[in-house]
């Protein structure tokens, strides 16, 4: 009964929801404003990198030649893999992501850019998630890229889902303090060493957890000892971001 | 020239006097542990600079949430002026506890829970100096001052956690139920602990003495400043 009743409603529903739609289009509803915000950022940073291809390729090489370092400095036998590839992993991403943060914000500031992004009429808030997403995302391309490339040098298997809940997890807490932060390091004078002091002292905890869950999962640990990292990385990630959306107005203001 | 309060002298001597009894206690009038013998003495002053320390990197969060509200450049001197205490006393207290725990632990330094997060939130305190030195702009740098101060404050409890789950504790939980976990069981008598809250007083006073001259500093400072540039105009 009801459900037939709620089909026949259907089309004048879609109707509404159409000129709904259009409406807000033209009026500019704050939501679907705020989200097209969002995305014009991200866009506008993914069609810029594919252009050029810099940050990208110097985040991708870095990461392969931390990796070899620590293939030297540890000297990554069998034995020695399991107990470290989660330590490994962990360093070269929080190492390369460094080097993308600090190039993402430094592009806006040189040519004037943020200042542009800035004088749009949309919530600030929006250009912050727009910059964390296009960071995000260049982070797990590259991330996608290591993890073969370390599962194929060392022989083992780094695709379980599980890993992959936490790195993505992980990148997300990384990449929420790291763009705040790097707003912050760009518009002062020592602009290129400062993000990392800044940044590795708060996502300690981050890293600790992301470890800990990932040795977790490639030693095949119960679920229980698992999940509470995980639950620690959610709390990090909720914490932090909402930490950084309060704060990022005060970050850009001038 | 603006001349001292007459309260703050009054506090600088007192501070001093506390200090000197403090110190008095702590070395001749505490009774001498059982098992750790007269190095646990240090004990006292270490808790204490560490309560400083605590006690400004959270008073802290005051000033900085006021100072984004009302962007009044007041508030970032008090800020400063907190965390600027905290952070030598926090340095303080990590020392007096490596000059504890090498007799006690038989190491300088163990990777344990609380000393892992005292070097990390010591850290963190000491690249919220370097942001404010790469700054030149005064509005800028008290900004983002406030803001790295906030989220180093969101981020300690965080840590504190991660790293408590990591490995049992080694310290010594004075305080609350954890004691039996601990290895080093620390029994203290009905005077150790007077001894210590008297400790506890006496450092609260010195970082309220501290806290006010350097708040003054401050407002003395920014005031040269100003004629400065009256002068040059």
């Amino acid at each position: 009964m009801t459900i037939k009743s709620s089909s026949a409603d259907d089309r004048p529903q879609t109707a509404d929801r159409e000129s709904n739609r259009l409406s807000s289009i033209v009026h500019g509803q704050p939501s679907s404003n705020f989200l097209k915000a969002i995305s014009a950022v991200v866009w506008k940073d993914l069609q810029a990198e594919f252009r050029s291809r810099e940050l990208f390729s110097a985040m991708l090489v870095f990461s392969l030649l931390v990796i070899l370092i620590f293939n030297f400095a540890l000297d990554l036998d069998i034995k020695t893999r399991q107990s470290v590839t989660a330590g490994v992993l962990w360093v070269t991403f929080a190492f390369a992501g460094t080097l993308g943060l600090n190039r993402s914000m430094a592009i806006e500031k040189d040519r004037g850019c943020l200042d542009g992004l800035l004088l749009a009429p949309v919530d600030r808030s929006a250009i912050y998630f727009g910059k964390a997403i296009s960071n995000l995302a260049f982070m797990l391309i590259v991330e996608a890229i290591v993890l073969p490339v370390y599962s194929a040098l060392y022989n083992t298997n780094l695709f379980q889902p599980g890993l992959l809940l936490v790195i993505l997890l992980g990148s997300i807490g990384y990449v929420a303090v790291g763009t705040l932060l790097a707003a912050m390091t760009v518009q002062t004078r020592t602009r290129d060493i400062l993000l990392p002091i800044l940044l590795f002292p708060v996502v300690i905890p981050l890293l600790l957890a992301a470890v800990q869950a990932s040795n977790g999962v490639l030693t095949a640990a119960e679920a229980s000892q698992i999940m509470r990292w995980i639950n620690m990385l959610i709390a990090y990630d909720i914490i932090l971001i909402s930490t950084a959306y309060m704060l990022f107005d005060y970050v850009v203001e001038e | 020239m603006q001349n001292k309060p007459i309260a703050l002298k009054i506090l600088d001597i007192a501070a001093i006097f506390l200090l000197a009894i403090t110190t008095y206690i702590a070395l001749v009038v505490a009774p001498t542990e059982a098992t750790m013998g007269a190095v646990q003495r240090v004990f006292y002053i270490h808790v204490a600079s560490a309560w400083l320390g605590m006690l400004g990197f959270i008073a802290a969060i005051i000033p900085s949430v006021v100072y984004l509200r009302a962007q009044d450049l007041k508030w970032d001197r008090v800020e400063v002026a907190a965390i600027e205490i905290s952070s030598v006393f926090f340095f303080l207290a990590i020392v007096l506890g490596s000059i504890w725990a090498r007799p006690a632990w038989n190491a300088w330094w163990k990777w344990e829970a609380r000393l892992t997060t005292a070097v990390i939130t010591e850290l963190l305190y000491v690249a919220y100096f370097m942001l404010r030195a790469g700054i030149d702009d005064a509005e800028r740098r008290a900004r983002f001052g406030a803001v790295y101060a906030l989220v180093a404050a969101a981020s300690v409890p965080i840590t504190f956690m991660s790293i408590r789950w990591v490995d049992r504790t080694l310290h010594p939980v004075v305080f609350g139920v954890s004691r039996a976990t601990s290895e080093i069981d620390m029994a203290m008598t009905f005077d150790m602990v007077k001894a210590l809250l008297f400790a506890l007083f006496t450092f609260t006073v010195i970082f309220i003495d501290l806290f006010w001259n350097r708040i003054r500093l401050g407002d003395l400072q920014e005031k040269v400043e100003q004629l400065k540039l009256k002068a040059m105009l």
